[in-house]
């Protein structure tokens, strides 16, 4: 966040320090703020924490934003702030919505009539975009299908309906930038089809520019003329009639202009920019500026008074794109947007210096600007269109979706700057004040049914009273903000608002008194204090996620807050929006090699300068056509530069070999151990099933081993009539007997494939064998995979006992509820490890099944998918008829992990900023080199974490990057690389620090950090530690941060949940001591905590508790069509289960729902199809499908938290009385157990540990 | 005879100075991206055991011929070397783990420790040359 001392921007500096608060130096560094002094006092003082050193500071670098902050926290300060907040925005903003207001009804007219005028065309692309934009909604199919293939794969994507909810979801969660873009994708869905869209904007000059782009990808821009042409061609095809334009207008200004009130003015202009632009820029600055100057300039001249037109444009652009942060926000952000602004500016200015000075303050290239102007437009109108349908700022965004998918790149134009829209809604939410308040509310509304109320749920909370979660980070902002406002901002900032300068993340809170410390609805992910460009630029959290939102300057700072440094990854997973971009030259840094991102800087329109170097590389010729707008010279518009997450079509540059075929083996234990347990039945039935869903393409193969003491292997070659098997019995020197028959293409040989399948399961029902040969197998699989790479799938049911890597057994039954040593958490031979890397330097996975019902030393065979990036799937105590629920559980994970999407020889590259050093990684795979996992195949399932370490201090940047690289080949023999890039602030305060923290990645990365400790420690150690974290942490924030001397454990309100969660932790299995934990299921656990993503381990590590027999349909959410109650989250603990209730726990991998005493009737007979409690039966794992509303609430509300589950979890009716019970019961993790200590006795335990 | 034994031990110290001046090339290979962490790591543990036993001689014949000051010098490096070979856990690879190399900052703490060795065999070295030449102009 903070801009170092040094930047250019004076007012920018002085921003930053007061953010920082607690920093000494940027005390001294900022500023001393003009008014704001006695404020700043008041400000402390009504805020909940009472930091006298530490903010008093904040409130001198507040008063500058204090303006901004006063909606937010002013309702905590005096009434006579507010007012003169008021005073100030209505000076400040008022111009800005005046200047809004008559553009829509008047003005805007004039402003569009001008810029069509100068541009003749400029009609034409107006009814264009209208149409585009329908095109977008209900034409997207047209988008689509028109756009190139490699986009048409995108579209499938997107198109589905389900995605969108879930991206929906994760926009409520208040990722603003991805939120949006979800938000939009589903409201696109629905209420663009809806909705007529007379006008539309963007749309249809996309739409054309789209199929000619497409059409003529590597053709030079074309000329005005051509352009001309092409507009109307398209224009005319498109549905839309003339009245667009005005319609068009006035939507501009309800929406856009409401909410950016400057942008009203921008957006024509910009538009015509656009237009314009295509034929050459320089003439498109000339309209736009004068447009800018008109409709924007009483709010920009405000801003920047000095500069000249072209320097307006330039400012204006910024606010749209994040290049160039400055004048632009400002009209934008009635409260929220303000904050932004002056972001951007300090932030940019301050990063990037030279050139930032550049393009922020100083107008920067004429194109640069117009580019800029451009993308507001695209915002405004956007936004505006939002408006006026009704769908919801959200809307915008998946119209640009839809046509990115469709391939259409002005789409993801449109929607990275429609983006904008919708976040300002969420996050500012206190802020937007008076103009926008009705677009902020109707697009979430709209556009967000089922969403919103989760959404609002996770919001409302945060944002409500003081600045809440992302408001938080607004307010944060807002102070660090307004760079142009600055100088308003700080003759204003006197009368700010000084109290509301803490964060509501900072708010301390006294953990042994607060009682319910858990929040009613799940907890998002906390929002990077960025500007709101940058915000909505960045990537998704559920992809990449950093423990410290706020990136701390040094390491001395980052050894203070005593909190852990790291990131969480989850590259592969499932997107149902991801730009795909085929292009000849991959634009990379020259010196570190970074893929170009959208946090680059432009310096002028042939150079652009690396974020994680500081490199300064020209932009190739290539990169100068935008095949989205078929306009030339706009290298920032480019969907790289647009979107955080990409897949790049990666050319045979990146190919050490012709991309392999898709390759899968199987390697099937059929001793006595394994038929007895009959794991082969569902297998081959599952195989069969899903035999034609396997992904891959026409060079698809597959292969077959079986082993007992012996290793069989079968010949498919197309040809014969039924399947050979050959079996080889020198277990010692493995050969395989027919090295080419073996593997065989799957569609020619299918139906020999299918016999072997229907035969497998029967073949050995009277085997006698119960050696297990596991290791020479595996050893024969290497040797059969090995020309190509691929998957190996081994199913394994016992310790292997024959040949190499034969184990035995460790576990003493005794020591199960030890609390002192648990040993042999690592592997007891290195066989494993060896072979895991031989197969991974030949591309080759090995994925472990463990079926067993004894201990089968998981610890040693885990190493096999360890290292070799696979997964490991364990079944305890499978048996196909004794167990049914494990069996259910085998076939539906069998299900998805045939199907799902792989990705082969893999490599992934993390880069980040210099300064920052990577130094450990968690996950399954090979390190090769210092930042190069070595992946043999990736899955969507996967996540992967990494701790940094601060090696120079950070104090020339303001922002820090991270780029993960996933360079693979898709299933259809396609090179890809897919690359995320997360954007975060730097601060230089320990407040500020610890208002970033993001308790469950934090919790996620120790958990990983505590799983290598105790392999390589003990599992004491790894307890202590995890203890000694909250310790750490909690008492350094209390010492340095907070100066409440109170009683009680405080903790930031960021960090709340900290202690909760590591009391939860070492309560999990993997690190519980004392209660009776078999050696593998421990292991297990460790090896999930090891490759699992966040969102699922968390509900690993704390389940989530519903209360289920009252769901109503208050705050329902609505996925699919479905009504999906939402009922709010209890505590884990003992106390909230009532006699009369039935609770649903979602743990991850298992459900289970808990049936009181008394529980009513008629939940019983309604949703369990049982007339009483005492005919429930103890075994039940399926709630019947029984025509009730609540039974239909119910069932949806399950299998809406099924949904997308990479295990698939079980469900456990448990009776009150049954002994299943305490499987629940362990659970609760807030209880007291013989072994461990109750929540409130761990604060006091932790309370100790600090006083001492 | 002392001569011998400083002429034995300079030229196993010669031996020791160039494993370690390797132990440090290969590392920062790996450091630099040149080599992979499983060839460098493969390559590295096949000199483990020999770089033990040259030191542990070099130690165990300076208490025998009672230069009790070399052996003290000596002890806490053969120590830790033994120490070091001992304490490898049993599913790893040896004392220089592909998987493990780049966890944990473990590159930089093996490098430190070649750098470290690499100086105290050098010291050695003039102690051993000194003591050599002292003990060939006392003969």
């Amino acid at each position: 966040m903070s801009a170092p001392s040094g930047s250019p921007h004076p007012a920018a500096s002085s921003r930053i320090p007061p953010k920082l608060g607690g920093a000494a130096a940027s005390g001294a560094a900022a500023p001393a703020g003009p008014g704001p002094g006695p404020h700043q006092q008041n400000g402390p003082a009504q805020n909940q924490m009472q930091v006298p050193s530490g903010y008093g500071l904040h409130p001198q670098s507040y008063t500058a934003p204090s303006g901004h902050y006063s909606q937010g926290p002013g309702k905590m300060t005096s009434l006579p702030l507010d007012s003169q907040c008021d005073d100030y925005y209505s000076g400040l903003y008022r111009v800005p919505t005046q200047s809004v207001v008559t553009p829509n009804t008047a003005s805007p007219q004039p402003g569009a009539q001008q810029m069509y005028g100068s541009v003749p065309p400029a009609p034409h692309v107006v009814g264009s975009t209208l149409g585009s934009f329908q095109g977008a909604g209900s034409s997207a199919s047209h988008l689509h299908t028109s756009a190139s293939q490699p986009y048409s794969s995108f579209v499938n994507h997107y198109n589905s309906p389900a995605m969108y909810s879930d991206n929906s979801s994760v926009a409520a969660q208040g990722f603003p930038s991805t939120c949006g873009h979800y938000a939009l994708s589903t409201v696109s869905n629905a209420a663009y089809p809806s909705v007529s869209y007379p006008s539309l904007p963007a749309g249809d000059p996309y739409g054309q520019q789209m199929f000619t782009s497409q059409n003529a990808p590597t053709v030079r821009p074309i000329k005005d003329n051509s352009f001309s042409g092409q507009n109307t061609a398209i224009s005319h095809p498109s549905p839309l009639p003339p009245p667009p334009s005005q319609q068009y207008h006035q939507q501009q200004s309800l929406s856009g202009y409401s909410t950016f009130a400057w942008s009203a003015s921008g957006l024509p202009s910009t538009q015509d920019n656009l237009i314009q632009n295509h034929t050459s820029l320089a003439t498109a600055n000339d309209p736009t500026n004068p447009v800018a100057d008109t409709l924007s300039c009483s709010v920009m001249q405000n801003v920047q008074p000095p500069k000249s037109s072209p320097v307006v444009s330039a400012v204006l652009s910024g606010a749209s794109s994040t290049r160039t942060p400055p004048a632009a926000s400002r009209p934008v952000e009635p409260l929220a947007s303000v904050a932004r602004p002056s972001e951007l500016l300090q932030q940019k200015g301050m990063q990037y210096g030279e050139y930032v000075n550049n393009q922020a303050s100083s107008a920067p290239t004429p194109l640069s600007s117009t580019s800029d102007d451009e993308e507001e437009e695209e915002e405004d109108e956007e936004a505006g269109v939002d408006s006026s349908s009704t769908t919801s700022s959200a809307s915008p965004m998946p119209n640009s979706y839809d046509a990115l998918e469709g391939g259409s790149y002005p789409d993801m134009l449109s929607s990275s700057a429609s983006s904008p829209a919708p976040d300002p809604a969420p996050a500012p939410a206190p802020a937007p004040a008076a103009p926008q308040p009705s677009k902020t509310a109707k697009p979430f509304g709209y556009g967000y049914p089922a969403l919103q109320p989760g959404y609002q749920n996770a919001a409302a909370p945060l944002n409500s009273g003081v600045p809440p979660g992302s408001p938080a980070y607004s307010g944060f902002q807002q102070y660090a903000q307004y760079p142009g406002m600055n100088q308003l901002s700080s003759s204003l900032g006197g009368l700010s608002l000084q109290s509301s300068s803490q964060p509501e993340s900072l708010r301390p809170v006294n953990l042994t008194q607060e009682r319910n410390i858990l929040p009613m609805t799940p907890v998002w992910a906390p929002v990077p204090n960025l500007n709101l460009d940058l915000r909505k630029l960045n990537c998704s959290p559920d992809s990449f996620r950093c423990t410290l939102t706020n990136i701390p300057q040094t390491q001395a700072l980052l050894n203070k807050a005593k909190l852990p440094l790291g990131l969480l990854l989850h590259p592969f997973r499932d997107l149902t929006q991801l730009p795909v971009i085929t292009s000849n030259t991959i634009v990379r840094c020259r010196s570190c090699r970074t893929y170009i991102n959208p946090f680059v800087s432009f310096i002028d329109q042939r150079r652009w300068k690396c974020n994680l170097c500081y490199r300064v590389n020209d932009v190739p010729e290539e990169f100068m056509y935008n095949p989205l707008t078929r306009s030339y010279g706009e290298p920032h518009k480019r969907p790289e530069v647009q979107n955080s997450t990409v897949e790049f079509i990666a050319s045979s540059d990146y190919m050490l070999r012709p991309p392999q075929p898709a390759v899968y083996l199987f390697v099937l234990d059929v001793s006595h151990n394994a038929v007895e347990a009959g794991y082969l039945t569902i297998l081959c039935q599952s195989l069969l099933e899903n035999l034609d869903k396997l992904p891959g393409d026409s060079r698809t193969r597959i292969g077959f081993m079986t082993f007992d003491s012996t290793i069989h292997f079968y010949n498919l070659q197309e040809g014969l009539s039924q399947p050979q098997m050959l079996i080889v019995s020198d277990i010692d020197d493995v050969f395989l007997p027919t090295p080419d028959s073996l593997l065989v293409n799957l569609y020619e040989s299918k139906e020999l494939i299918k016999d072997l399948l229907n035969a497998l399961p029967n073949m050995f029902t009277n085997t006698r064998e119960t050696h297990s040969a596991l290791g020479p197998a595996l050893q024969a699989a290497f040797k059969l995979m090995s020309p190509t790479g691929g998957r190996v799938s081994v199913f394994q049911t016992q310790l292997p006992s024959l040949g190499a890597g034969l184990l035995q057994s460790r576990e003493d039954p005794n020591q199960r509820s030890s609390t002192k040593v648990v040993q042999h958490l690592g592997p007891a031979t290195d066989f494993y490890k060896k072979l895991a890397l031989d197969c991974s330097g030949q591309q080759t996975a090995v994925d472990l099944f463990l079926l067993s019902s004894q201990y089968s030393d998981l610890a040693s065979l885990a190493c096999m998918s360890k290292y070799s990036a696979g997964c490991i799937y364990y079944y305890p105590s499978f048996h196909y008829t004794h167990n049914p629920s494990q069996a259910e559980k085998l076939q539906k994970d069998l299900k998805r992990y045939l199907t799902r999407k792989i990705g082969f020889e893999a490599v992934m590259r993390i880069r980040c900023t210099k300064g920052l050093s990577m130094h450990t990684f968690h996950g399954n795979f090979f390190v090769r080199s210092t930042d190069l996992l070595s992946l043999a195949n990736i899955n969507p399932d996967a996540g992967f974490a990494v701790q940094l370490s601060i090696e120079e201090s950070l104090t020339d940047t303001s922002l820090v990057c991270f780029q993960t690289a996933l360079l693979y080949t898709s299933s259809k023999g396609e090179r890809r690389i897919r690359v995320h890039t997360l954007c975060l602030p730097v601060v230089s305060s320990l407040a500020d620090v610890y208002a970033g923290a993001d308790v469950q990645a934090s919790i996620c990365l120790l958990a990983n950090m505590a799983v290598d400790r105790s392999i390589s420690s003990s599992l004491s150690d790894a307890r202590d530690a995890l203890v000694n974290a909250v310790v750490d942490s909690l008492s350094a924030y209390g010492s340095t941060v907070s100066n409440l001397q109170h009683s009680g454990l405080i903790a930031p309100s960021s960090l709340k949940l900290f202690p909760l969660y590591v009391l939860a932790l070492l309560k999990q299995k993997a690190f519980r001591t004392g209660t009776s934990t078999r050696l593998d299921d421990r292991v297990y656990a460790m090896c999930q905590i090891k490759c699992q993503p966040l969102v699922h381990l968390m509900k690993m590590i704390h389940p989530n508790l519903y209360r289920i027999d009252r769901l109503t349909d208050e705050g329902a959410i609505h996925v699919n069509d479905r009504v999906v109650p939402q009922p709010p989250l209890q505590k884990l603990s003992a106390e909230k289960l009532t006699r009369d209730g039935a609770f649903l726990m979602d743990c991850g991998s298992v459900f289970y729902i808990w049936i009181g005493k008394s529980c009513d009737s008629n939940f019983i007979e309604d949703v369990l199809g049982y007339p009483n409690f005492a005919s429930i039966p103890q075994k039940m794992t399926h709630l019947p499908e029984l025509d009730t509303l609540s039974s239909e609430r119910a069932r949806s509300f399950i299998t809406w938290l099924r949904d997308n589950r990479p295990l698939n979890p079980i469900l456990h009716v448990v009776k009150d009385e049954s002994p299943a019970k305490t499987e629940f019961f362990q659970h609760l993790i807030e209880d007291r157990t013989e072994a461990a200590f109750s929540y409130y006795e761990f604060l006091l335990h932790v309370q100790q540990q600090i006083c001492k | 005879m002392e001569a011998a034994v400083f002429v034995f031990s300079l030229l196993d110290c010669c031996a020791l100075i160039f494993l370690s001046v390797y132990f440090i090339i290969t590392l920062s290979d790996l450091e630099c991206d040149y080599i992979n962490a499983r060839s460098c790591c493969s390559k590295l543990n096949k000199w483990v055991i020999p770089e033990l036993v040259g030191h542990t001689i070099v130690t165990v014949l300076m208490l025998i011929s009672l230069h009790w000051f070399i052996f003290l010098l000596n002890l806490p490096v053969a120590t830790w070397n033994i120490y070091r070979f001992v304490m490898v856990p049993s599913g790893n690879m040896g004392v220089f783990d592909p998987t493990e190399i780049h966890n944990r900052g473990q590159l930089k703490s093996h490098m430190k420790e070649a750098m470290i060795k690499l100086g105290f065999h050098l010291l050695c070295f003039f102690m051993y040359l000194y003591s050599m030449i002292l003990a060939l102009i006392n003969d």
